[in-house]
């Protein structure tokens, strides 16, 4: 019943970050108003830094080889692309098809963009690696990047997350990381990066904050996206010769944006494909206990970035709720922002399931039946209509 | 001459440095952070930097952090930082506003620049907003006559040093070490050094933060710089001796600015 793939495709891992795309932020980061710096004056050093360091990675052949050697070897890329045909039967008949991150080595798509960054690590010359995380994704890949390179690691994690996803937490001990447990604020991923942020301006010498998503100051949300856009790049590749025709909809859930804007970037300038993000609705968008940000959040700079909050009317960051801890983050990537910003509203006509189509705008009704395999928690809300232009 | 200025050179003239003092605003509530305040311009301090309590303040340490905390759960709002800055104001307190950018972004940054300098604010201090991000916060500074206050720290290049004085009306402050805010026990070794780079670009005077607590250590950056802020170690006396604490805390570091011979 499955029509397999093949196993290799022309796409590479280096490709999203040698070759440029028509979807850049200007020379400071900005997409649209939305990005730029909003960090103390002390890292913006190290982030010019980065910055240059990046900028020569990405056309420096070796950097790229080594990268895509580990991403064939190591990660396992290229990610399968799954039929799933009773899901589609289930869901009203349309074909659906996965791609399958959760099949990468450490089991997310999270490794695109550690192992980038790890390597851009050692070219700083930095021994010490940070990071944040939600549910441990993030941090069991950069323990596991950190383990291979030979690079210090500790990973912040609120210390709810913590006890919601202490499986995360023993594989990442295993790796050698040092994971800090959180305490203040809503003791979640948002704390998580306060915390990452404090440790990054006190010990920014020999320290890399290797973030997690598609967020923060420039040039985190442009490198994130790019070194997760072999996911898009890949999976576009694989539906032509799979389908022999582009999809009508792709679909991501949306925290920090980082696999959403992996996968939608290589469809972006594709108009008869609809773009359809997923947020967390937690417990309804008009019960307040959510996480979604695209659909309910306003302007405001947090972590970094100039993006979409969950805020109140003081400016003041309100926690997000979501059951999956990592898309329990009140703030999106700039570079997702601004794809929402030129999106249309979703039309009544919808080529989606119509599960998904209903469950889209409105609250879905409990105990409704749904996939459940679906990727995402079974409360969403849809954030998101396809990008109708370039997102500059 | 700008008003935060003329105090730097008040106390140069008396050859001195400045005594600059924070405490967030609400802490431990709106009323109790007037009473504090006022009582840390009885003890010496020169100018009140005000802060306000946020969510995610990523350049403070515990002390701080959990001050902010206090306030917000104590009902703080924005709006309230008007009020504690024009009440410390009319008591004869002069007082700046210390602010991660996004609540400014919320209220509107021209409506707070208005409303604060309304309120007798003579500045802001903004640790999450470099010049490079500020273009509606420089010119609504300048529509409203308030001076903005921007940070320089160990690992700004000359050329951001350079540009970030260029931008910044008032005093420059120099962060004297790379962490967050939080009391020490040695002033960073870093901070002479970065003063002295900061003097090759700026006639601005310049003041040092982070970490100050105790009447030595406010002697010794008096020795090299125009101005010394203590925010952490005001919050401690605060917490554990109240207003005869912080009076007694601003009466211990005047003594210090006073001690060493101001920098040429």
């Amino acid at each position: 019943m499955f029509e397999n793939g093949p196993v290799s495709t022309k796409s590479r891992a280096s490709d999203g970050i040698a070759h440029p795309s028509d979807h850049e932020p200007d020379e400071r980061g900005h997409f649209g108003r939305y990005g730029g710096r909003f960090v103390p004056e002390a890292l913006i050093a190290a982030l010019d830094e980065l910055t240059t360091v990046y900028d020569k990675a990405r056309g420096d052949r070796e950097f790229l080889d080594e990268l895509d050697r580990l991403h064939r070897d190591y990660t396992g890329r290229p990610s399968p692309l799954t039929d799933a045909p009773r899901l589609g039967e289930h869901a009203g008949g349309a074909r659906i098809l996965l791609k399958r991150e959760d099949l990468n080595h450490t089991g997310s798509h999270k490794i695109n963009n550690v192992l980038g960054q790890a390597l851009l690590t050692k070219r700083m010359g930095k021994k010490r690696v940070i990071a944040e995380t939600g549910a441990g994704q993030h941090g069991v890949a950069t323990a596991t990047a950190c383990a291979l390179l030979g690079l210090e690691c500790v990973v912040y994690m609120g210390e709810v997350d913590t006890e919601r996803q202490a499986l995360n937490v023993a594989r990442m001990r295993l790796l050698g990381a040092k994971v800090v447990p959180v305490k203040s604020g809503s003791r979640t991923l948002k704390d998580a990066i306060n915390e990452a942020l404090r440790d990054w301006v006190t010990n920014v010498d020999e320290t890399h904050y290797l973030l997690g998503t598609a967020a923060g100051p420039h040039p985190f949300p442009t490198m994130v996206r790019d070194l997760h856009r072999i996911i898009g790049l890949e999976a576009r590749e694989q539906v032509l010769e799979r389908v022999g025709r582009l999809p009508d909809v792709v679909a991501a859930c949306v925290g920090g944006g980082s696999n959403a804007i992996g996968i939608f970037h290589a469809f972006i300038d594709d108009p008869g494909v609809r773009l359809v993000g997923f947020e967390p609705g937690g417990d309804g968008v008009s019960t307040g206990r959510h996480g979604a940000t695209l659909t309910a959040g306003s302007p405001g700079a947090l972590h970094g970035a100039l993006s979409y909050l969950l805020q109140d009317d003081d400016g003041q960051t309100i926690e997000s709720h979501s059951i999956s801890a990592g898309l329990d983050y009140p703030a999106s990537g700039p570079s997702t922002r601004c794809s929402r910003t030129w999106g249309a509203p979703s039309t009544a006509r919808s080529p989606m399931p119509r599960r998904w189509t209903r469950s889209r705008c409105s609250r879905a009704p409990r105990g409704s039946s749904r996939p459940s395999s679906r990727p995402t928690p079974s409360r969403v809300r849809c954030a998101w209509a396809r990008s109708s232009g370039p997102t500059r | 001459m700008s008003g935060v200025q003329q105090i730097f050179e008040g106390a140069r003239a008396e050859g001195r440095g400045a005594l600059v003092g924070y405490l967030p605003a609400g802490y431990p509530t709106v009323d109790g952070s007037v009473e504090l305040l006022s009582a840390m311009v009885e003890g010496g301090c020169d100018l009140l930097e005000v802060g306000i309590p946020y969510s995610d303040p990523v350049m403070d340490g515990p002390t701080i952090q959990a001050a902010a905390d206090t306030a917000l759960r104590a009902g703080f709002r924005l709006r309230d930082v008007l009020s504690v800055v024009e009440r410390v104001s009319a008591a004869g307190g002069r007082a700046v506003v210390m602010t991660y950018y996004n609540p400014v972004l919320r209220y509107g940054v021209d409506a707070f620049a208005r409303d604060l300098a309304a309120a007798g604010g003579l500045g802001v201090i903004t640790p999450d907003l470099i010049p490079d991000e500020a273009d509606e916060w420089l010119a609504a500074s300048d529509a409203h006559g308030l001076d903005r206050i921007f940070l320089v720290a160990p690992s700004s290049t000359e050329e951001r040093i350079a540009t970030t004085a260029a931008a910044t009306r008032g005093f420059l402050y120099a962060t004297s070490t790379m962490g967050v805010t939080g009391a020490r026990d040695a002033v960073a070794t870093a901070a002479p050094g970065l003063v002295a780079r900061c003097r090759a670009h700026t006639a601005l005077p310049i003041g040092v933060g982070l970490g100050v607590r105790s009447a030595d250590q406010a002697a010794e950056v008096a020795g090299f710089a125009d101005g010394v802020i203590v925010g952490s170690a005001f919050v401690t006396a605060a917490e554990t001796g109240g207003a005869g604490g912080v009076r007694a805390l601003a009466a211990e570091l005047a003594g210090g600015v006073r001690r060493a011979p101001a920098p040429a």
